[in-house]
């Protein structure tokens, strides 16, 4: 007997049936829960030596901070790190995903990791999941072919860039770059304008908020600067933190034990019904 | 509208892109402008990527698409350049852009144009548009500012041309999509590509020509501030 010419086999590769039936679900009113995301500044820049990552430290789940201090620039490999913006739990598991696969690729091969390595793994991930994943992410690091900095969109396209920004801040943040960055910064001014970058997204973006994190990276070293600027401490009408009045008093602090009071009996009968 | 609605839409590369050949090779050209919506994602972007030592091909569409259709091909014809011991031609990497476009027609949304050099044939430019056909053509052009090129091209191209008036006629086209269509804009990049090897070239877009109602170029505001006289009315 023929098949029905509908019943088609399945074709190889991924199903996104549920992505399409949720699609058909929003359409008719149904709200989906939502995601912790990070509305997110995230930015990068090339300096004399090496590359500069940097990022805010806001966690939101729709309009709640939910996170006041989130880690958004996550470990790759020893030589390079990467910021993630989108969806919390998709920029963590796709880098995570990617620095054990670096991990396996050195101890394969015996040598550092390329930064393009790690670009063409993510990128390979995302552009799989058809923008699904909702992973932004600026990637930098110093490898043997010197330093690098790229940006990767959650559908799967790349960018090389001497300077980026991703996230809800971006605009802010690439604002300042526009007006400041130049070929050559040493150091100082490169950890300045960034902190300047998350600055101007912490500031002007409601995503966006807390601290600023910094990552440093050049060849053979790196620093990771936790915190380095903290421009949202937390504030006290008076200055030693708040006071509260007395309300209890201490009565007594002698300890009665009870059984002094009480006469206890230890074994006997059991009870019966 | 918000401006933020279109910054999660998918990268796409309003483009200008475009392919010549002329006796002896072929010049391609295009923008540089990557944009999310309303916002420009890359304003220097290289939209001309390189398969081989003499293939290049110009993208335009969806940016992962298009990356992950020319990094495959780049990857097939390495290979395939080991296994024949010899360059790849141009109709071969064309028609593998060719076979992925068709095979993955429903998944992808990108036009492309190859061109580059080989001793068999030559200069060649080969377009292969969003539904996977492959045309080979003595000039290509494509991307949302070509719109604006179809006549201009019907006019000013000629049979037979020298390099420098093909590089010429590219860096003009682009000039004029820049100035007319919205998704296009920053400098123009060109290859020229022929028996000699490969040139790349690059044109700021303060170096373009000026067309109807632009301006001159002038100093940004930026500029004025950061100068001795921080008085914007007394520059002259």
């Amino acid at each position: 007997m023929s098949k029905s010419v509908v019943d088609v086999p399945p074709k190889d590769g991924f199903s996104f049936d549920l992505c399409r039936r949720n699609a058909m679900l929003s359409d008719k009113g149904v709200k989906p829960p939502s995601y912790r995301k990070t509305g997110t500044t995230i930015v990068g820049l090339i300096f004399q030596d090496g590359v500069i990552l940097g990022a805010d430290t806001r966690a939101t789940e729709g309009p709640i901070v939910c996170d006041k201090n989130c880690e958004k620039i996550h470990y790759m490999a020893p030589n390079i790190y990467c910021c993630g913006a989108g969806t919390a739990a998709d920029t963590e598991a796709v880098t995570d995903m990617v620095s054990s696969q670096l991990q396996l690729h050195r101890y394969h091969t015996g040598r550092e990791s390329r930064v393009v390595t790690a670009l063409t793994l993510l990128k390979k991930h995302l552009f799989n999941y058809q923008g699904y994943v909702s992973a932004a992410l600026v990637l930098g690091g110093v490898d043997i072919t010197g330093p690098h900095l790229h940006t990767i969109y959650p559908h799967g396209s790349t960018d090389t860039l001497p300077f980026a920004t991703m996230g809800s801040g971006s605009l802010a943040a690439m604002a300042i770059f526009e007006s400041k960055y130049r070929e050559g910064l040493t150091r100082n001014e490169g950890i300045q304008l960034v902190a300047e970058a998350i600055c101007s997204g912490i500031f002007n973006d409601l995503g966006s908020g807390s601290n600023v994190d910094i990552c440093v990276i050049t060849k053979g070293h790196k620093e990771y600067l936790r915190n380095h600027l903290l421009p949202n401490p937390r504030t006290y009408v008076n200055a030693k933190g708040y006071s509260f009045s007395k309300k209890t008093e201490v009565l007594l602090t002698k300890i009665t034990p009870l059984k002094e009071k009480v006469e206890v009996i230890e074994g006997g009968d059991a009870m019966e019904e | 509208m918000d401006p933020m609605a279109d910054l999660n839409a998918p990268h796409s590369m309003g483009t200008t892109i475009i392919g010549v050949t002329y006796n002896g090779g072929v010049v391609l050209g295009a923008d540089s402008r990557t944009s999310t919506g309303f916002y420009v994602a890359n304003r220097a972007s290289d939209k001309i990527t390189e398969l081989t030592d003499n293939v290049y091909v110009c993208r335009s569409g969806s940016a992962a698409d298009s990356q992950i259709v020319s990094d495959y091909v780049r990857y097939f014809l390495h290979q395939h350049t080991i296994q024949l011991g010899q360059p790849a031609t141009v109709k071969v990497a064309a028609n593998l852009i060719r076979l992925l476009s068709y095979n993955n027609k429903n998944m992808l949304q990108t036009g492309l144009i190859v061109g580059g050099w080989d001793k068999y044939e030559g200069g060649k430019i080969y377009g292969v548009p969003l539904g996977g056909t492959l045309i080979e053509q003595p000039f290509a052009i494509g991307g949302s500012g070509s719109s604006y090129l179809y006549g201009f091209f019907d006019q000013a191209w000629k049979e037979g041309m020298t390099r420098d008036e093909a590089e010429k006629l590219v860096v003009k086209a682009v000039s004029l999509a820049i100035a007319r269509d919205g998704a296009s804009g920053g400098v123009v990049r060109t290859v020229t590509i022929n028996s000699e090897g490969v040139t790349r070239n690059f044109y700021p877009g303060d170096q373009l020509p000026i067309w109807h109602e632009e301006l001159e170029p002038h100093n940004s505001l930026l500029d004025i501030l950061n100068s001795s006289s921080p008085e914007p009315m007394n520059i002259q």
